[in-house]
Order: structure tokens, then sequence, then C-alpha cells
């Protein structure tokens, strides 16, 4: 091709470097993931790395997600009050504070949140292992880095995101009692019978489906951003750490509400 | 206070989470996981629109069971729903189940009125005396347009 044909297309293949940028990294992190789930059950030492790590992700998120649960269900019962209370239904208060806390708000605001508090921690940790050449390390004592590091992660988030949904899911609907039937004045016994009734099997699994896809996907890409960290073309050093850190945070966030959509059009 | 080990608070941590997630899947969830204390009866219904399955089965506006399936029965052209109906409570063949809707624009439910002399239903058996679901939009239509 002449030269001339090659400039017109430039700003063609730049959107296909891009394009293969992105399918690019997808697979990586598919793979890594792969290998990741591989040796979670590789070795016995793992438990109580695991069980760190839980304490880590889920024990030390409790107080957070309390918090923003209760809020988040609060502002929900008084909302849909004022909303509901115009056509003389606000018997639907609790019908509606619960099929929106655990179909949507719970897994995706308490994924959100792990992302924040434990994974931005996950991607520096790793990120900062891997620039001061601790993974290496590891290598070279014959230890699979992945194993080590990111599988007790992995299993750990597995286990605390669907146990904090829950938290928020009851402490949500406690937080909209609070505002819907304490403050404004609906009917308690309404409220809650309308919370029980509306609720089936399929919205509670739906809810703990999310919340563990969001897991895993939080868990890989704020980890897959660290072990990666030394292959950042903008940063080296500390500087890509924080650069990484800021991608994984921001990567988790944006799949997580991008997967919630398809995971609620395929679910219901 | 005494300070607790990583190990200890994991386990509570485990342990209460597991119970909100029973707590959900058992009494908000509505997961029916002894089904032994109904027994199943049958009905047949012309048109039972707006009601849905898990819904509640009332007798004087008491519930004492819940709609396991509804499912169309073409040989008879006909909504045959199975309700599963609480093991203490005795009904006769002449008992009337109808669809009803509790308010204005509320849910659909089975309402169950009791007969007097007949004899006593069995498990599995059928109710024969069934009224079809109110549709709203008929009645006003009819009452527009002055069949009433």
């Amino acid at each position: 091709m002449s030269r001339q044909g090659e400039a017109t297309l430039s700003p063609l293949a730049a959107l296909g470097r891009v394009s293969l940028g992105v399918v690019n990294e997808m697979g990586a992190m598919l793979i890594f993931l792969f290998h990741a789930f591989r040796l979670i059950f590789s070795s016995l030492g793992q438990f109580a790395k695991t069980v760190r790590q839980i304490y880590f992700i889920g024990v030390k998120s409790v107080i957070v997600i309390a918090l923003i649960g209760l809020f988040t269900g609060m502002v929900m019962g008084m909302q849909l009050y004022f909303a509901l209370s115009m056509f003389g239904a606000d018997g639907f208060l609790g019908s509606g504070v619960a099929l929106s806390m655990v179909r949507e708000l719970a897994p995706v605001l308490t994924a959100i949140m792990v992302t924040g508090r434990a994974g931005s921690a996950m991607t520096a940790e790793i990120g900062v292992m891997r620039i001061s050449e601790q993974i290496d390390a590891l290598e070279t004592m014959d230890i699979n880095p992945m194993g080590y590091l990111v599988s007790p992660k992995l299993a750990a988030s597995i286990v605390s995101m669907p146990l904090l949904t829950a938290f928020f899911n009851l402490i949500a609907i406690f937080g909209g009692w609070l505002t819907g039937v304490l403050l404004l004045g609906a009917n308690a016994g309404v409220y809650w019978n309308r919370v029980q009734s509306s609720l089936d099997w399929d919205d509670v699994s739906g809810g703990f489906v999310k919340s563990l896809v969001f897991a895993v996907l939080v868990c890989t890409v704020c980890c897959f951003e660290g072990y990666f960290t030394h292959t950042r073309k903008g940063g080296v050093g500390p500087e890509g750490v924080s650069q990484s850190t800021t991608r994984a945070v921001v990567t988790s966030c944006v799949l997580i509400l991008i997967s919630d959509y398809v995971l609620t059009s395929l679910l219901w | 206070m005494k300070k607790y080990s990583k190990e200890t608070w994991v386990g509570i941590f485990v342990l209460v989470g597991l119970a909100c997630v029973a707590y959900m899947t058992v009494k908000l969830g509505n997961v029916q996981l002894f089904t032994d204390n109904y027994y199943t009866l049958k009905a047949k219904f012309t048109d039972v629109s707006g009601l849905k399955v898990n819904a509640p089965v009332q007798m004087f506006g008491v519930q004492m069971g819940f709609v396991e399936d509804i499912e169309i029965n073409q040989e008879q052209d006909v909504a045959e729903v199975t309700l599963k109906i609480d093991k203490g409570v005795v009904l006769t063949d002449d008992a009337i189940v109808s669809v009803k809707t509790s308010g204005l624009i509320g849910d659909k439910f089975v309402k169950i009125t009791p007969g007097g002399v007949g004899d006593q239903l069995k498990p599995g058996s059928t109710i024969f005396d069934t009224e079809p679901a109110i549709d709203l939009e008929d009645l006003i239509s009819k009452y527009v347009f002055g069949k009433v």
C-alpha cells in the first residue's frame, strides 16, 4: 500500500490497536483467573492464608457495609414513601425496598465498597511486591506466586462477598423500616408482610449469584492489575503501582455495573 | 476486654453471615423446606389471570396455604391450579374456590369458602365449585355500555 493510503487508514489502525489491546487484556485476565482458580485447592497451607484474607476482605468490611446498607435503606424508605403515598400505595413500601435491595443495590454496592476497601489494597500489595521483585524471589524459591498470592484472595472474596451482601440486605431492609415506618408512619405490619411476601427464592438466589460473580470479577481485575504492574507503559516503579491501583478500581467498578445489567437481563 | 484472634473473628463473621443467608433463604425467599405440613388439592378455573405461583390461599381472610402450580388443561379448556392446604384444615367437597383481588390493584389470591354438608376432601382430589378471576376492565365496560 502507498504511503498516502497508510496515512488515511491511521485512525482506523489506531482503533484496531485499541480494540486488540482490550481483547488481549480480557483474554489475559481470563487465563489469570483460570490459573488462580486451579491453584485454590493446590496446597493445605493455603487455608491459614485464606482465613487471614477473609479477615481482611470480609470482617474488616462489615462496619462500612453496615453503614452504607443502613443509609441506603433509609433513603430508599424515605423516597419510596414519598412517591408511593401520592397514590395511597404506601403499603407497597416493603416490596419496593426489599426488591430493589435484594435484586440490585445490595450486590452492586457491596461489590463497589469491597473494591474500594479491599480491591485497591490487593492491587497495591501485589504491585509493590512486583516492583520490589518479591514475586521474582518467590519464583526463585519455587513457590508459585499465583497460588501464594492470588488464589487465597480469590477464595476469600468468594466466601466473603455473599455474606457481606446478606448483611447489607438485612440492614438495608431494617433501614427502610426505620424511615418508612418509624419516621414517616407507614404501617409496620404491612411493611414486614410485604417484604416477606414479595421476595421469592428467585430474587434471593439471583442476588447471591450476582455477588459471587462480582467477587470473582473484583478479585481478578484487582490482582491482575497489581500482578502485571511492571508491564505498564505509562509509569514505572511506585508511579506505575499508583496508576495500576487507580485503573483496577475504575475497571472493577465499570465492569461491576456492566455485568450487573447483563446478569439482571439473564436472571429475570 | 479479651482480644480475639483473627481466626475467631473470621469464625464469627462466617457464622453470622451464614445465619443471614439462611434467614434470607427460608424467611424472605419463602423456600418451603418442610412441605409435609400441607396436602394437595386441585381446582379448575375458566380464568386465573393475575394469579401467581406462591400466592396465598385464604379462608375467612386467614392464610392456610399457597398456590403450588398453575397449568393449562387443554382437554377440558380450563386452567388447573394446584393448591397446598394446611393439614389442620379440613375441607368438604361443597367448598367454593374463587380467585380474588386484595384491594383495587392488589395481588390476586385464592379464597376458599367452606361448605358444610359435603364429604371430606381427600388429598389430591379436585374441588369442582370454582369462581374465575373478576376482570375489572370487563366490569367497567359493562357499566359504561349499560349492560348491568
